[in-house]
């Protein structure tokens, strides 16, 4: 267990600020496209996504005394990833709490405490260290609420960072969205923007069922426009609502989280090169899932590709298939495909790394296949 | 990585230089008892005759070098109040209980093991699926709950059914929720024996081993915010109840650490019964038992006669006052005890010890007797009262058993609320299904042994569906 904690991000972190991971030159991320797609009233900003996440805590916690975060290095150090920066200082060491290494005793404690009537956000350093969590997560926080009858509510929201980061390897990155997706009790997100991350947070902390919130190490960094309504102090995303990033006539991408910014990338490229218009579909919310908004664009498009970070085995790409299968079958012109993470555990050599993951290249190839152009 | 670690506990330990601990009268470089967090400056004093590292703030330089070990010679003494024969050992201290309360306790632990005798019984007929008894151990359920107060939340493994029945829990609640009927509370969705009450402030037993411990340090922190908001108002603890063999897991481990650290006010209360289903403690763990690892976290820990009703109450009193001192500190119970029950009705126990051990525990030591003595010494009770409780207990579980099987299945739409607090879109949708199968075809579809029939799914789809009236535990 010492051995993997050495790797983890969070000593990257204390080389060097956040903003300067090694190797960056992976950080490439397709921010700066999304606002050719938007338009924005005048009073909006620009924002982090770690902002956000903040922006979002610090509202809720301000609205709600019963509301508090509990994590590794969350109030002295400011969060792993400085997501809870500045909360201790605002909100003391009672509601803003270091915990021992121990994430099955810190998931226990705050699942303990919305057992209790506490509106507790458990962070995870990563997700790949909830693993260890995950019987609290799964059997006591999803369950209990049904088990009881319908008298024990657990409302509690799971947060951190999930999904690929760069330079960690296999046990610091990989995707749990099919694991937390497919249970029942749960309700899973998983923001790309900063208006994403803020409004799917707060919403997460508002609702009465536990929430995971899946968020993304390589989205931390990144600016997005936030609108004035955004900025908001009462801007929350109602769940199992898709976002429409790009409107288009000629395939439809599903996706979601950091995989949303590489397709409307891939989605420039498919018109500058080809002239085809993609639809981007950003899911935002797992579980629930909008299936009817992935319906109507294939009713338009006729063409449906699910683009993930995942393995690829029983996956989000698979179960995104499926729905489209059962809901939209007549609608499709050919046979919906997946580009998803490779069947390997994530390798850390950069080469090989960048290979286990989609790229907007291959998102572009794909698409090009499926278009037949 | 490690270089950070230190430079943490650096700053840890700056930090807590600013609390305020003087004012507790501590001298430099101890552990505060009440808020338990270490006060060290980390500077090394020239000539220092002790180690002056963040990690271990008051440790005496030596020269021998010598590993330590738990040895049986060095065991926890275990306090006890009654002997075998119902004695009472400790003189300093008296009962603090009258006939009637004593009476109530008895009463109480008894009604457990008839109602066990039967409920094994009727796992046996096929009538349930799955029992688990509290034969041997009835003494700890109901002597610590008795020192508790009716609101104090309590986790349960499962093996104590005393605490239920102590708080109030009818045995018709416990007998409707094995057969699962429309009157068991957690609507037919969990396996018998998983009990929970809102009403008796018990939280739902949960089927994977030492969850609740983690728990419990939560609900513990959460109560130790409202004690401290509240003055006022009662202050409460959460007692949480566990056998040894959970303590083998992580989560023990984690709910005992984070709950010293975070100084929550929690009861951890181990049922050291000599056996996990078939691994005796031997296989188990070595060193001295359960209590040594409390003392390693820096825990209050006492070690009990688990078969001695009173000592298990005085302990429990003590123990609970003092996790509410200072602001709130966990406490370790370990309660010594013999499973003379198989582990549940899935197990055969006799596969794995012999018969005469059990038989000769059973004659020579149990909870049950050894309270039924000390009473026959006060001529509190006699053979006659004792075949006559029996007997009236017999029947009252009889009778609750009769009617039981009778009842009805809890509501059909209870299959898919509460999987969250409110219904989804699809829910609604696959319950609109059903509803337009079950009327299609409503010669393959029986709902007469339903609660309310098809009225339960009308319910919800007219969104007039609520919840349980009872909002919630604790």
């Amino acid at each position: 267990m010492v051995g993997s904690r050495l790797a983890r991000p969070a000593a990257q972190l204390l080389r060097s600020s956040p903003s300067a991971l090694p190797r960056s030159s992976f950080q490439r991320v397709s921010a700066p496209a999304v606002s050719r797609w938007r338009t924005y009233a005048s009073g909006s900003k620009e924002m982090t996504v770690r902002d956000a996440l903040n922006e979002a805590m610090a509202e809720e916690m301000e609205k709600n005394s019963k509301v508090f975060v509990l994590g590794e290095e969350v109030a002295q150090y400011n969060g792993a990833y400085k997501v809870t920066k500045g909360l201790l200082d605002r909100f003391g060491e009672k509601r803003v709490i270091d915990s021992p290494i121990t994430e099955s005793g810190f998931a226990g404690l705050t699942v303990g405490a919305a057992l209790a009537g506490l509106h507790p956000i458990c962070e995870f350093m990563t997700f790949n260290f909830a693993m260890q969590a995950i019987d609290q997560i799964i059997n006591s926080a999803a369950k209990t609420h049904y088990m009881s009858g319908g008298i024990q509510p657990c409302n509690i929201t799971f947060r951190g960072p999930n999904g690929f980061a760069s330079g960690v390897a296999a046990q610091h990155s990989q995707d749990y969205t099919a694991w937390y997706g497919s249970i029942p009790g749960l309700k899973v997100v998983a923001p790309y923007s900063s208006e994403d991350a803020k409004g799917l947070l707060k919403a997460a902390i508002r609702d009465p069922n536990p929430v995971v919130v899946l968020e993304n190490e390589l989205l931390y960094g990144l600016q997005f426009e936030m609108s004035e309504e955004a900025q908001s102090d009462e801007f929350v995303i109602p769940f199992g609502k898709a976002k429409i990033e790009r409107p288009g006539k000629d395939i439809t991408m599903v996706t979601l989280s950091r995989c949303v910014g590489q397709c409307l990338v891939a989605a420039e490229q498919l018109k500058s090169k080809y002239g085809v218009e993609a639809e981007v579909i950003n899911l935002r919310s797992i579980k629930p899932m909008d299936v009817e908004a992935i319906v109507k664009s294939v009713k338009k498009t006729g063409l449906m590709m699910a683009v993930e970070s995942g393995f690829p085995s029983f996956g989000v790409g698979a179960e995104l298939i499926a729905l489209t299968c059962e809901y939209a079958f007549d609608y499709l012109d050919a046979p919906p495909i997946r580009v998803t993470g490779a069947e390997v555990p994530t390798p850390y050599a950069q080469k090989l790394e960048e290979m286990a993951f989609p790229s907007e290249q291959l998102i572009v190839d794909y698409a090009a296949k499926l278009l037949k152009v | 990585m490690a270089t950070r670690r230190i430079v943490t506990g650096l700053r840890g330990a700056l930090a807590a230089w600013a609390t305020p601990l003087r004012q507790h009268g501590l001298r430099g470089g101890m552990v505060c008892s009440q808020c338990q967090k270490r006060w060290s400056s980390v500077s090394q004093r020239p000539g220092s005759d002790r180690v002056n590292f963040p990690g271990a703030v008051n440790s005496l330089f030596t020269t021998g070098l010598e590993f330590k070990r738990a040895t049986e010679d060095d065991a926890m003494p275990t306090y006890r109040y009654l002997d075998q024969e119902g004695t009472v050992v400790d003189k300093a201290h008296s009962v603090d209980l009258s006939n009637e309360q004593i009476l109530k306790i008895y009463r109480d632990m008894v009604t457990v093991s008839i109602m066990d005798l039967i409920m094994f019984d009727a796992q046996r007929q096929g009538k349930i699926s799955f029992y688990m008894v509290s034969a041997g151990e009835e003494g700890i359920a109901v002597g610590s709950s008795s020192a508790l107060s009716h609101n104090d939340p309590v986790f349960a493994q499962y093996r104590e059914h005393g605490v239920y029945i102590h708080r109030g829990t009818s045995i018709s609640e416990f007998i409707n929720q094995c057969f699962s009927t429309t009157h068991d509370l957690g609507k037919g969705r969990n396996m018998p024996v998983h009990y929970g009450s809102a009403k008796q402030h018990v939280h739902t037993v949960s089927s994977t081993l030492a969850t609740q411990l983690p728990q419990a340090s939560g609900a513990a922190y959460a109560l130790k915010l409202a004690n401290l908001a509240n003055p006022t108002d009662e202050q409460r603890v959460v007692a949480c109840y566990f056998g040894e063999g959970a303590a083998s897991e992580g989560d023990f481990h984690a709910a005992l650490n984070i709950a010293a650290t975070r100084s929550c006010p929690v009861l951890f209360i181990c049922r050291n019964n000599g056996y996990a289903i078939s691994t005796p403690t031997l296989d188990q763990y070595r060193g001295d038992g359960i209590a040594s690892r409390g003392v390693g976290y820096g825990i209050d820990t006492v070690r009990v006669d688990g078969n001695d009703v009173f000592a298990m109450r005085r302990a429990t009193l003590e123990a609970r006052a003092l996790a509410l001192s200072g602001g709130g500190r966990p406490v370790l119970i370990e309660a010594m005890s013999y499973r003379v029950s198989h582990h549940s009705t899935s197990d055969d126990s006799f596969a794995y010890r012999a018969k005469v051990e059990v038989e000769d525990w059973k004659r020579r030591d149990n909870p049950i007797t050894r309270l039924r003595k000390y009473m026959e010494a006060r001529e509190m009770w006699d053979e006659e009262k004792e075949k006559t409780l029996r007997s009236d207990l017999r029947q009252e579980v009889l009778k609750a058993y009769r009617a039981a099987e009778k009842e009805k299945k809890p509501a059909l739409s209870g299959v898919i609320t509460d999987v969250y607090k409110e219904m989804t879109e699809e829910q609604m949708e696959q319950l609109r299904r059903v509803k337009r199968l079950v009327e299609t075809y409503p010669e393959e579809y029986d709902l007469s042994e339903f609660d309310g029939g098809m009225d339960s799914v009308d319910e919800v789809l007219n969104g007039k569906y609520q919840g349980p009236s009872s909002a919630k535990v604790s």
